[in-house]
């Protein structure tokens, strides 16, 4: 019961974690129809800035500083880069983001080299905040969480209930109607990219002290993001929010609990074949649920794309 | 700070090359390994020990036999057996007779059964291989050969001694035992089990499972999972960075036992666990960096870091390889003709400046030497790693570890 608790807390950090991910890009998706393969290599780069600037002048600084320089960047690259490339249609677009993904990678490499770096939370947040039953739950998540909630909320805001995020909801469906009434929508575009690239750089910027700080960090999460979106719907941010909480609880309470698939087969009623080795099903039989957690979200994506293809929460079809 | 010192491998590169033609008598080493990829940092950090190693131990001492001088020659393999295969075969072209690589046993499972077959079919040009990091025990049992010389202890060895100081702590009830999902984790867990058994049949063994190679994002659920299990210690063989978020994983969510590792130092790993890893953080391996066990691997140390600023020794056995090698020659009186100089290894017995005796065992041609469980701390660390204050200092010793494990190699000599 007790490590029930705990996994829905170590769930909702990377929950919230991915959902500061696919925030930004289901906003881009869904406005300019770009997949943005990049868009994971931004939150390593969010990351390394706030380790860099970390190093002179501590990690508060690093995390208002580091998520601002991302974010130019990628209004740099939608302005310099997307917008040529668009005209061209879809296809080269796509290519664009893969290279510029392979390229940061590169990048981050030549700079910092393939070392991980050490890049760890602020002093001040180095404690243990409570345990539940031996379990320490560090300050830091509990950080993590208030730092996440506080992004939703703000954004949330701004998209709802101000001027500024009815233009942007308004240049989301009706993006011709918006500029015949005057307002500068590649802008919107620009800014969109820039915010959904900057909220990338925030979650690097508080993942990296605990998930490592590596080259290897974007292609880790660069996949299950984009799962993330398929889920809850593009352009939903409510379909982000749920899917991002939906994919860190599952992968979290899969890889905590030994559930083997041979107890279940046993349970249904079949019977384990006397000599493992020999058996055709061996490999069905030696199923773990930890072994299989991390392809459950896939799992997920297809199912949902076959009953539900416009996602948890969104309007149109992917 | 790394394109320069591409830059430089390149240019090292297209200098031997030219340079062969110059001095022919140097005595060249290949060196196959990963110096671009994802492991380009492993690759490049041996490379450069080897190449120190060469010009300190041998070059700058007036070379072997009469003069003649050790010449590293790079070859970049990708960690790919296939790669490796061709570099060894371009090697072997440009006379190359003796071929040292470390990184993934499965390119060391290749190259040796390229070598064993080139050797049969070509006579006039064998080559030998020098193992100085591939663990996996199978390339010193069943699929041993003469050409075949391994200067690190492998994975059961390791787990050896590595259960001995295990046994002897009376404070370890419960063991929790997890590794990626992969031949080499699951020989670690299998070694671990039969060790455990053997030598404590009393420790619980509460947690045996692999994760996922290079898959997991965040290791806090198998964190949980240690911690509910009440274990006092924990054994993996992770390395790169599923070690180090496995080791802040289990640190971080209130873990206080030791967690014993294979590869938990260097390559930015030390520094990363920094304050985290002390006290917990234990490594099982051959030679001593801290203290420096002697006065002349201290200074040998220094001039390292004096060449590389950046640079870590962490296979202390590279020294070895090029020592024994100088040594097997000068006995051997040549080094055109392996087969004396295999012979001259076989069985020698080497006094190693890390404090330790080898002793290249000849069933097998397994190098016996003393082994070390480190512990990751900032105190009384002479060198540390990734200058990060922090670095590895010896608690324990295993005096000639694994001298009499058995093994099933049948060696054929020519």
């Amino acid at each position: 019961m007790d490590l029930i608790l705990v996994n829905l807390i170590d769930g909702l950090v990377t929950g919230l974690l991915l959902f500061m991910l696919s925030a930004g890009l289901t906003l881009i998706f869904s406005m300019m129809g770009v997949l943005n393969f990049a868009h994971a290599s931004f939150y390593m780069l969010g990351a390394y800035f706030a380790y860099q600037i970390s190093l002179y002048l501590g990690f508060w600084m690093g995390l208002l500083i580091a998520p601002v320089i991302v974010g130019i960047a990628g209004a740099g690259v939608e302005r310099y880069g997307l917008r040529r490339v668009h005209q061209y249609g879809h296809v080269p677009e796509l290519i664009f983001t893969f290279g510029l993904a392979l390229l940061i990678e590169e990048i981050v490499q030549f700079i910092w080299g393939k070392n991980q770096m050490p890049y760890s939370p602020p002093e001040i947040l180095q404690f243990t905040l409570f345990s539940i039953a031996g379990n320490a739950i560090p300050a830091y998540k509990i950080f993590m969480i208030c730092m996440s909630m506080g992004i939703f909320i703000s954004l949330l805001f701004v998209l709802t209930r101000t001027r500024v995020g009815m233009v942007i909801q308004a240049a989301l469906s009706y993006p011709k109607t918006v500029e015949a009434l005057g307002h500068n929508v590649p802008l919107v575009f620009m800014g969109v990219f820039g915010v959904g690239t900057a909220l990338a750089g925030v979650a690097g910027v508080i993942a990296g002290p605990v998930l490592g700080t590596f080259p290897g960090m974007a292609f880790l999460l660069g996949s299950i993001v984009f799962v993330t979106i398929v889920i809850g719907g593009l352009g939903s941010l409510w379909g982000a929010l749920v899917a991002s909480l939906l994919i860190g609880w599952i992968t979290t309470f899969a890889a905590s609990y030994n559930v083997a698939m041979a107890d279940i087969l046993m349970a249904v009623g079949f019977e384990q074949p006397i000599d493992l080795s020999e058996s055709a099903w061996r490999d069905l039989w030696s199923l773990t649920l930890p072994q299989i957690g991390p392809i459950l979200p896939y799992l997920l994506m297809v199912l949902i794309l076959v009953f539900r293809p416009y996602g948890l929460f969104g309007k149109r079809d992917v | 700070m790394r394109n320069t010192t591409t830059l430089g491998l390149t240019a090292a590169l297209a200098l031997s090359v030219s340079a062969t033609a110059v001095w022919a008598e140097n005595i060249k080493i290949a060196f196959i390994d990963p110096l671009s990829g994802p492991f380009a940092s492993t690759g490049t950090n041996g490379l450069h020990q080897y190449e120190f190693a060469a010009q300190t131990m041998v070059n700058d001492k007036g070379g072997v036999l009469e003069g003649d001088m050790f010449e590293i020659v790079p070859f970049d393999n990708k960690v790919s057996p296939k790669e490796s295969l061709i570099q060894l075969q371009v090697a072997i072209d440009q006379g190359i007779r003796f071929v040292a690589q470390g990184n993934s046993s499965g390119v060391a499972h290749a190259i040796t059964e390229a070598v064993e077959k080139h050797n049969k079919r070509n006579p006039d040009s064998r080559v030998l291989f020098l193992n100085y990091a591939a663990v996996d025990p199978a390339l010193t049992n069943d699929k041993c050969n003469f050409w075949h010389f391994r200067f690190d202890a492998n994975a059961d060895i390791k787990m050896d001694a590595l259960t001995d100081v295990m046994a002897e702590n009376e404070d370890i009830a419960k063991v929790y035992i997890i590794g990626q999902d992969y031949s080499f984790g699951k020989a670690v867990a299998a070694a671990a089990v039969a060790n455990l058994g053997e030598k404590r049949p009393d420790i619980e063994i509460v947690g045996n499972e692999l994760h996922p190679i290079g898959k997991v994002k965040d290791f806090t659920p198998y964190a949980r999972k240690v911690i509910a299990s009440e274990a006092d210690a924990v054994i993996t063989g992770n390395w790169g960075s599923d070690m180090l978020g496995l080791g802040k994983a289990i640190i971080e969510n209130g873990f206080s036992g030791p967690i014993y590792t294979y590869y938990a130092a260097g390559s930015g790993m030390t520094g990363a666990f920094g304050e985290t890893g002390k006290g917990a953080i234990r490594l099982v391996s051959e030679g001593q960096v801290n203290p420096p066990p002697t006065d002349e691997a201290k200074a040998y140390y220094e001039a390292f870091l004096a060449k590389y600023p950046d640079g870590n020794i962490d296979q202390a056995r590279i020294s070895n390889v090029i020592g024994m090698l100088a040594q097997a020659i000068n006995e051997a009186g040549t080094a055109t003709d392996v087969v004396a100089v295999a012979n001259a290894l076989e069985g020698m017995e080497y006094d190693s400046m890390w404090g330790t005796k080898i002793y290249m065992r000849p069933n097998d041609h397994q190098a016996i030497q003393n082994l070390h469980i480190n512990a990751h701390t900032d105190e009384g660390v002479t060198f540390d790693y990734d200058n990060s204050g922090f670095g590895v200092v010896s608690e324990s010793m295993i005096e000639m570890a694994g001298m009499d494990s058995p093994s099933t190699c049948d060696m054929k000599r020519p």
